[in-house]
């Protein structure tokens, strides 16, 4: 059944001290909308619960990209089209650029914001395993001041966050410090085009002498949330990439994936596919370092 | 009338226009409904489709994911903007000459998504021309009639270029 607009309040303040105020005098009470291409959809299914809303949308103090000594600052309010627009990220940050890309059509990258795409907490989301093996951090306000929490610890269970009932995603920090890693990004999905992803892995890791001395490793659709792969990290820290080392990693992933079978896909394709994308960049890996 | 109705300001197509509407109303549906432009077309309703597609502050939005009250003082562009005083926009010509339109509901935001892209570059390779209308999802004509009308504007708008100013480029 078709949303009714009328049942709906919609409110734009304008600016962040506005809709902070707002929130911390009702917390709870109103939904934070940026470029409603999750929010719209709901209502279009007339399945959006929100009454009270606020536009977090043409807010100057979101919508940023600002480049310092040491790291990449995006406003929550940025959209995917300022994430590809912007040199800063295609040079040092090319794998948030490339999920940019993939995030539906252009139309939707031109209202989709990163912290939309966060706060909306789908474990498919597309610039979420690049963000976790990029370390990013979540910038959070409210009227009682701003706090940083790592992107890692920002999701906590299926579609629920660290976030406060009075606070706002004002901004992601993503450091500059993966110059030298090997980074790796590939998303599975029906077409390339608009699809949704089935499953998706990025990965950034540092080699010395041959062995693995950094490696971070991050997947969409393999739990409720997209998260890190800590054990298959722990199963690839310290080694050579062999063929013995490749076997001990993907069972170290399948051991802790835990995909669902959903209209997508299924549990056992991703667990498959997830394991294929790891190898092939492990692959990948080893066939660089042998050149060198 | 309701308490909850707001004023919006905005420009659609070059003129001022304000209207008295649910903030949540979409942008589609205002365009359609309360200012009578009914060349934008509702698809799937979802983004999904971009049969709705229209321009926003010279970005290509789907106007049926945008809630009015975030249209206020934006300039909107719609496919009843591209003809100037009755004379087709090259693109349009180039539908027409290439049969890129056949039931005609996806062809209002082709237009527009082929005019964004060449408004943002106007000389597409066909992997970029196939990427600005990947949101644009047609089920009769096919898509290559539709890259083929865009190749032909683009290289109709590149003879005028150099009609126009022959060393510019």
């Amino acid at each position: 059944m078709r949303g009714n607009p009328e049942a709906h309040g919609m409110v734009a303040p304008g600016t962040l001290s506005g809709v902070l105020q707002l929130i911390s005098a009702e917390p709870g009470e109103w939904t934070p909308i940026a470029g409603g291409t999750e929010l719209m959809v709901a209502h279009a299914a007339g399945s959006l619960g929100a009454q009270k809303l606020v536009s977090l949308w043409g807010i100057p103090d979101l919508r940023f990209v600002e480049t310092r000594s040491h790291t990449i600052v995006v406003g929550a309010g940025a959209t995917f089209r300022d994430l590809r627009a912007h040199a800063g990220i295609a040079s040092q940050l090319p794998l948030l650029a490339k999920a940019s890309s993939w995030i539906g059509s252009i139309a939707n990258q031109s209202r989709a914001t990163i912290g939309g795409n966060l706060v909306n907490g789908s474990p498919a989301a597309d610039s979420s395993p690049a963000l976790l093996v990029y370390d990013a951090e979540i910038e959070l306000v409210s009227l009682r001041g701003s706090r940083c929490i790592p992107y890692s610890s920002f999701h906590t269970g299926y579609k629920r966050n660290a976030i406060a009932a009075d606070e706002l995603v004002s901004a992601v920090h993503l450091p500059l410090r993966f110059a030298h890693h090997r980074q790796y990004l590939r998303k599975v999905g029906t077409r390339r085009a608009m699809a949704i992803s089935k499953v998706a892995l990025a990965a950034t890791a540092l080699l010395d002498n041959g062995a693995i001395k950094e490696i971070r490793l991050a997947a969409a659709s393999l739990a409720p949330f997209p998260t890190r792969l800590s054990q298959t990290e722990a199963a690839l820290l310290g080694k050579t990439v062999t063929p013995d080392t490749i076997q001990s990693a993907r069972e170290a992933l399948l051991a802790e994936a835990t995909p669902i079978d959903d209209i997508r896909s299924t549990g056992a394709y991703r667990k498959h596919v997830a394991a294929n994308l790891l190898e092939e960049f492990l692959r990948q890996l080893s066939s660089e370092e042998s050149q060198q | 009338m309701n308490d909850c109705w707001r004023t919006i300001r905005f420009n659609v197509n070059g003129e001022s226009r304000s209207l008295n509407v649910p903030p949540m109303k979409r942008l589609l549906d205002v365009l359609r409904e309360d200012l009578r432009l009914t060349g934008t077309k509702e698809g799937c309703g979802e983004g999904e489709c971009g049969s709705c597609s229209v321009r926003m502050n010279g970005e290509l939005v789907n106007s049926c994911l945008v809630p009015v009250l975030q249209a206020e003082g934006a300039c909107v562009q719609t496919v009843e903007g591209l003809a100037i005083n009755g004379e087709l926009h090259p693109l349009q010509e180039a539908f027409l000459a290439r049969g890129g339109a056949q039931c005609g509901i996806c062809t209002p935001g082709m237009l527009m998504a082929a005019t964004q892209l060449l408004a943002q570059n106007p000389h597409p390779s066909m992997a970029e021309i196939r990427e600005g209308l990947a949101g644009n999802l047609c089920r009769c004509t096919g898509f290559i009639r539709i890259f083929d009308s865009v190749i032909a504007a683009a290289a109709k708008s590149t003879a005028v270029d150099e009609k126009q100013a022959p060393h510019a480029r």
